[in-house]
């Protein structure tokens, strides 16, 4: 009798399209054209300081090569991130679009799974022509490899998406917000090694960076890209991820589902 | 349709309903009336199945909403207190939406939105912008919604708060149609004159307790006098003379001391009007009237509807 997770969030797919025309065009200069700032600025510029050596640099043979599958993991955590922030709290508090929903036979965790496989698209156009726009530059060392590191930006971005969530929906002030951007986002994005090998940050705090989920992203796409994949390690970033999505999806549903009883 | 006992909700520490029992039968049109806080939509929200009761039983549409939720709402038309509509939607976009939820084809809903349009008029306004709408035309699109899954059951919490006498008498009209064509009516309220008109039977609701129960006609007659005699004194100096002067008449009838006012409950206003011009008394204004739903509030809370 009761709805299925997929027919469910498939019965809000109307309702995501109206979502789409309505953002797309914003997304566009937020997926592409603020990325392609970084890889010129970063990659190219910044890079032409750097000496390209592989024993430094995790086996990329330039900084251009190095920094591109961290910056596009990076990237999917900030996708992922922004469109369960103010987005959530919208369809909370400020446009209530989630109570008209479960007023109808859908239920919470049709609703997460729905606005989840909306991120999911998002993630997949972004992060998919960003590498293929960086194709022709000669940053990946084999065919195969970057199919995987796509995969590998989606988890982590997923990754990123169900804790966010679940953090949104039990946020009721988007003061939250700018304490999650600052104290969380901003220190992984520069400290994950996505910028620079995480060696360099001492044995510490190179703990502390693997213990991120950003970190296994990174290193899954990395190695991906750049050929130089260790698939014991890979295996762990992998599991990591997909027990963070688990996890997260948990976090989410419960969060919405005491959220909306609650206003 | 309903049927609920001992029901309870509790937000943390607060208990918004203390346990109450209602039976609403198939087609007719069942009240709430209760001032602010009283815990009508909180009731309003369980029975919409979006609320976990938390104590009691509650059964709609004879399936329990614990378990039997999404059939349930499948089945419900829901009109909350605050809008929900889609500000970033138009008007028919709203109604598209909304019907794709229930998981009605879409050639269906399209030809299903056309007909409510029409039914609200709100047809030429289908392209609008939600947000270019009066308040009276939301009220109405968000029936219009409700009303889109065809329910057999139709839940409007506060339908016409904030709307003027005109749009109320619109929509006063709107849900009379409905009634007539079959749907089963609950509506809460803090308007007395509109649960008369619309309720076939209600509860008097106050601070999470039902505290009155029948026909607008049998409540009345229950609680309340045929006549009510209002009486208006000056105030000549700093104390209040109408607890004074209440000592004076209190053999007339039931009294009611009110800030502005006495109203004086018996079957004749007249002859209480002129035993109280000969004691003396001279108010300067004085009404009869019949009683009405606020007065049967008024007698069992010892509070004014509308405050
Ligand atoms: N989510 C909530 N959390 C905490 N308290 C709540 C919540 N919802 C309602 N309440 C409290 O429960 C009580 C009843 O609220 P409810 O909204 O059911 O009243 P109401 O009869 O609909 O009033 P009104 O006429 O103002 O709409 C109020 O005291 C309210 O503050
Ligand atoms: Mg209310």
């Amino acid at each position: 009798m009761s709805l299925t997770l997929a027919a469910g969030a498939l019965r809000q797919t109307d309702y995501w399209w109206t979502v789409f025309k309505r953002t797309w065009k914003g997304g566009v200069i937020s997926s592409f054209v603020s990325p392609l700032f970084y890889v010129v600025a970063m990659g190219v510029l910044l890079g032409g300081f750097i000496e390209g050596d592989p024993a430094k640099l995790e086996g990329a043979t330039s900084y251009l090569a190095f920094i591109v599958p961290g910056l596009v993991a990076a990237h999917a955590m900030q996708i992922a991130v922004g469109e369960t922030t103010y987005p959530v709290m919208g369809a909370l508090k400020w446009h209530k679009t989630y109570y008209s929903m479960i007023a109808t036979p859908l239920e919470p965790r049709h609703l997460v799974a729905a606005n989840l496989m909306f991120v999911l698209f998002r993630l997949a156009t972004a992060c998919g022509v960003f590498m293929l726009v960086l194709a022709p530059f000669g940053v990946f060392e084999s065919w195969w490899g970057p199919f995987l590191a796509f995969g590998s930006q989606l988890l982590v971005g997923m990754a990123f998406a169900t804790l966010v969530y679940g953090f949104s929906t039990r946020l009721y002030s988007e003061q939250g917000f700018g304490v999650l951007f600052r104290l969380g986002v901003l220190p992984l994005t520069l400290f994950s090694g996505a910028f620079f090998p995480i060696t360099n940050l001492g044995p510490v705090l190179e703990w502390v960076a693997r213990l991120t989920p950003l970190w296994h992203g990174v290193n899954l796409s990395r190695m991906f890209c750049l050929d130089t994949v260790d698939w014991s390690t890979a295996a762990i970033n992998v599991a990591v991820l997909v027990v963070v999505i688990v996890v997260g999806w948990f976090w989410s549903v419960s969060g919405l589902e005491k959220r909306l009883d609650d206003r | 349709m309903i049927r609920a006992r001992g029901l309870r909700k509790s937000f943390g520490e607060f208990e918004a309903v203390k346990g109450i029992d209602v039976d609403v039968r198939r087609g007719e049109a069942f009240g709430f009336l209760g001032p602010n806080g009283a815990g009508k939509s909180s009731t309003m929200r369980m029975i919409a199945s979006v609320s976990p009761i938390s104590g009691g039983s509650l059964e709609i549409l004879g399936m329990d909403p614990a378990t039997d939720g999404p059939a349930i709402r499948g089945r419900l038309g829901v009109c909350p207190q605050e809008d929900t509509l889609d500000n970033e939607l138009n008007v028919r976009d709203n109604l598209y939406i909304y019907g794709r939820y229930f998981g009605i084809p879409k050639g269906e809903v399209n030809s299903r939105v056309d007909e409510l349009l029409e039914f609200v008029s709100l047809t030429e306004k289908s392209r609008s912008k939600v947000e270019d709408l009066s308040g009276g035309m939301k009220r109405r699109l968000t029936i219009a919604r409700s009303l889109v899954n065809n329910p057999d059951l139709l839940l409007l919490d506060e339908p016409t708060t904030g709307l003027d006498p005109q749009a109320r008498h619109v929509l006063w009209d709107q849900l009379f149609r409905l009634k007539q064509a079959g749907v089963t009516l609950v509506i809460t309220t803090h308007y007395m004159d509109e649960a008369e008109q619309l309720c076939d039977r209600l509860v008097v609701m106050d601070k999470g307790l039902i505290a009155a129960e029948g026909s607008p006609r049998q409540l009345i007659e229950e609680h309340s006098t045929r006549e009510v005699a209002e009486l208006r004194f000056a105030i000549t100096d700093e104390t209040n003379p109408h607890e004074a002067i209440a000592g004076k008449i209190e053999d007339l009838g039931r009294l009611e001391v009110l800030p502005d006012r006495i109203l004086v409950y018996s079957p004749d206003g007249e002859e209480v009007i002129a035993k109280v011009h000969e004691r003396g008394l001279d108010p300067i204004a004085v009404l009869v009237r019949r009683s009405t739903l606020e007065d049967v509030f008024l007698k069992l809370t010892g509070r004014t509807l509308v405050d």
